[in-house]
């Protein structure tokens, strides 16, 4: 669209391209800076790596050049103050941003070392291998508790051999199992917000992803449910990749591995410093960065 | 431990039996005024009578709770008034015609209306002669062919609208939106002058339907329209994240979430039809007989049964309008029940 020459740039400033021939172990690449790999020509990982990226809404440049990288089992945390493009980044990262009118993107996402948007992809393929979990709860209103855990499997047209293991398999993993077990054919908005918001966890779970993006999931959670969904998220994190943003810094520092501090300056949202979680609490490089987890940001 | 009483559920917001007594002493009271008024002054008649008493009981309703709570309890007591006066100004025409048509329309109806038609006997026999069968399966079919038609059509247009969002949608939603203003008698001649003057082609159903479908397709398609933007985004992007592609998301989502807007949007464009005469007489042509094949040959309908009887002049025919009128507002009502119904059944597993 209009942002062609944008996106031939920064194609031109990525470092290199993403030929799958170099290796390395994972616990390189869980220890090593992502955005300093990247630039370092560090061989790729094997979860989900963002290179470059940048986004667009219309004219508005939203985030510019941020490059993660999220390995398999991990949970990464993305703060930042509001209006910094935390959402815009993580939803560049499953292919949701190109949905908004106008939206442009440039750089690469590779998921397994492929690119997400090369041409001839199947984004449904994608979305299937990275689900999300979004701020507000959005269950289907016109299917049943347990309709809607199954609901990726008619979506996607996927076959599963028994249905009720696979829902009861979600639901528990999403901490529900216990509370909506006798209720499974009352509509999904029959749920208490909480619920919702796990009943969309499980909903997320039934497609099997390998990673899940969340999007602030217990911005609008009671402190009990919060804790329930951290965690289903610790749980989780032993077999995927988890990215999730949060305004909270408890939370950050609780359930995740790696944290990335997002700000925009007047300008686009740049990531300013990416680190293992208890280093970006600790002693953070940056001073914006320290200003932020300590609250005496703006 | 404190032992635990047995409580009974009560519902203290509710008007205490008090406040309805008083509040029927007003409406009681403010009639008899009005009666009063009418019977000691120039004013004579129905409608004086009503308009006198929706004032009284406005006001002293707006008073009263003006004294107990105050001036803006006093608005609110004239706003609600304002309120009851709208419904009731559009229920009285509703049950008046409801009244009319079901005091009068039965008149006509004997053992064998539903089962002859009028090919034997003309308008003017008497009322244990001839009947409607023709016109009902006649209209029948009309109905049932214009929905196979418009409502694909008419919803397909609107989910280009809301979920495609294609190139031309503002030109697509204008035309649309012109489309439902046109006159009824306009989509019969179009049809009348593009599919049957001169080109061999005879009267039948089938052309009937094709020029109600020009008069629904419009309604179904805004209605739809209008119904779909309401489904929140969200949702959308729910199915799409989930891996699903838009036509699925779209089927197994959207129009769930919108279904009982989306009945609505089919009753109402089975409403626009269901009447329609002018559109019927170029096209159809209208029969007296029997036809079953809506693709060959003239075919009666209801609405040209209620308009032959109309134009005959005889009191007998004038019966059987009233009979035709009432069947068609008997098979529009079961109609809608009937959709209201389908809509209604999901979820109660
Ligand atoms: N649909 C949109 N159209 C235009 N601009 C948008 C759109 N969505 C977001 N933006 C802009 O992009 C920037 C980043 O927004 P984003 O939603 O990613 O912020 P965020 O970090 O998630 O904030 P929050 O913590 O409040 O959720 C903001 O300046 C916002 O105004
Ligand atoms: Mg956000």
């Amino acid at each position: 669209m209009s942002n062609t020459e944008k996106e031939d740039g920064s194609m031109n400033s990525t470092a290199t391209p993403a030929t799958g021939t170099r290796t390395t172990s994972l616990g390189n690449v869980a220890t090593a800076s992502a955005a300093a790999r990247a630039r370092s020509e560090q061989p790729v990982g094997s979860g989900l790596e963002a290179r470059n990226v940048h986004a667009w809404f219309g004219k508005y440049h939203a985030i510019s050049d941020m490059s993660l990288d999220f390995p398999t089992g991990t949970v990464t945390a993305l703060i930042g103050p509001s209006g910094c493009g935390k959402s815009t980044f993580l939803r560049t990262l499953n292919r949701m941003h190109e949905f908004i009118p106008g939206a442009a993107m440039a750089g690469e996402v590779l998921l397994h070392g492929k690119d997400i948007y090369a041409p001839g992809t199947d984004v449904t393929k994608i979305r299937l291998k990275i689900g999300m979990v979004f701020q507000k709860p959005n269950p289907f209103p016109s299917m049943t508790i347990g309709e809607n855990v199954l609901a990726g499997i008619k979506l996607a047209q996927l076959k599963v051999t028994n249905k009720n293991d696979l829902m009861e398999e979600c639901l528990e993993r999403a901490g529900l199992w216990n509370e909506v077990k006798d209720r499974l054919n009352q509509p999904g908005g029959s749920l208490s917000g909480g619920q919702q918001q796990r009943l969309c966890i499980a909903r997320s779970l039934a497609v099997r992803p390998e990673v899940l993006l969340m999007d602030e999931p217990c911005s609008a959670l009671d402190p009990g449910s919060t804790l329930k969904i951290e965690e289903t998220i610790s749980e989780l994190a032993k077999t995927m990749t988890i990215i999730i943003v949060t305004h909270n810094m408890q939370q950050a520092a609780r359930v995740s591995d790696y944290t990335a501090f997002l700000l925009s300056d007047g300008g686009p949202g740049q990531i300013v410093e990416f680190a293992p979680t208890r280093e970006i609490f600790t002693r953070p490089k940056d001073k914006r960065t320290e200003n932020y987890v300590t609250g005496r940001f703006g | 431990m404190t032992p635990v009483t047995a409580v009974s559920p009560i519902k203290p917001w509710r008007p205490t039996r008090r406040d309805y007594i008083v509040q029927c002493g007003i409406l009681v009271g403010s009639f008899l005024a009005s009666y009063l008024v009418i019977e000691n002054t120039g004013f004579a008649g129905r409608l004086p009578l009503v308009i006198f008493f929706g004032i009284f009981a406005i006001t002293s309703l707006a008073i009263l709770s003006g004294m107990k709570r105050g001036k803006e309890a006093a608005k609110d007591a004239v706003m609600a008034g304002a309120a009851y006066t709208g419904i009731f100004a559009l229920l009285l025409p509703v049950a008046s015609i409801l009244w009319t048509v079901t005091s009068r329309g039965t008149a006509a109806i004997y053992s064998g209306f539903f089962t002859t038609d009028m090919s034997q006997d003309p308008f003017s026999s008497t009322l244990d002669v001839g009947g409607i069968k023709h016109a009902l399966i006649g209209t029948i079919w009309l109905i049932v062919i214009a929905l196979i038609i418009s409502v694909p059509l008419g919803i397909l247009t609107a989910l280009y609208l809301t979920e495609i969002k294609g190139p031309g949608s503002a030109l697509i939603r204008f035309l649309v939106q012109a489309m439902s203003g046109i006159p009824s008698i306009v989509a019969g001649l179009f049809i009348y002058s593009a599919l049957i003057s001169g080109t061999g082609r005879g009267f039948s159903g089938f052309m009937g339907a094709l020029a109600l479908s020009i008069l629904m397709i419009p309604t179904v398609a805004r209605t739809a329209e209008e119904v779909l933007k309401l489904v929140p985004p969200d949702l959308r992007e729910a199915g799409l994240a989930l891996g699903a592609t838009q036509w699925k998301t779209v089927a197994l989502v959207v129009i769930p979430a919108a279904k009982s807007g989306l009945v609505t949007a089919v009753i109402l464009g089975v409403a626009r039809i269901a009447g329609e005469t002018a559109p019927l007489l170029f096209t159809t042509g209208g029969a007296d007989d029997t036809n079953l094949n809506p693709f060959d040959g003239n075919m009666g309908s209801i609405p040209f049964y209620i308009w032959k009887a109309l134009i005959d002049g005889s009191p007998e025919a004038a019966s059987r309008a009233w009979a035709g009128i009432f069947i068609l507002m008997l098979a529009v009502l079961a109609l809608f029940a009937l959709a209201r119904f389908l809509s209604r059944a999901k979820i109660v597993k």
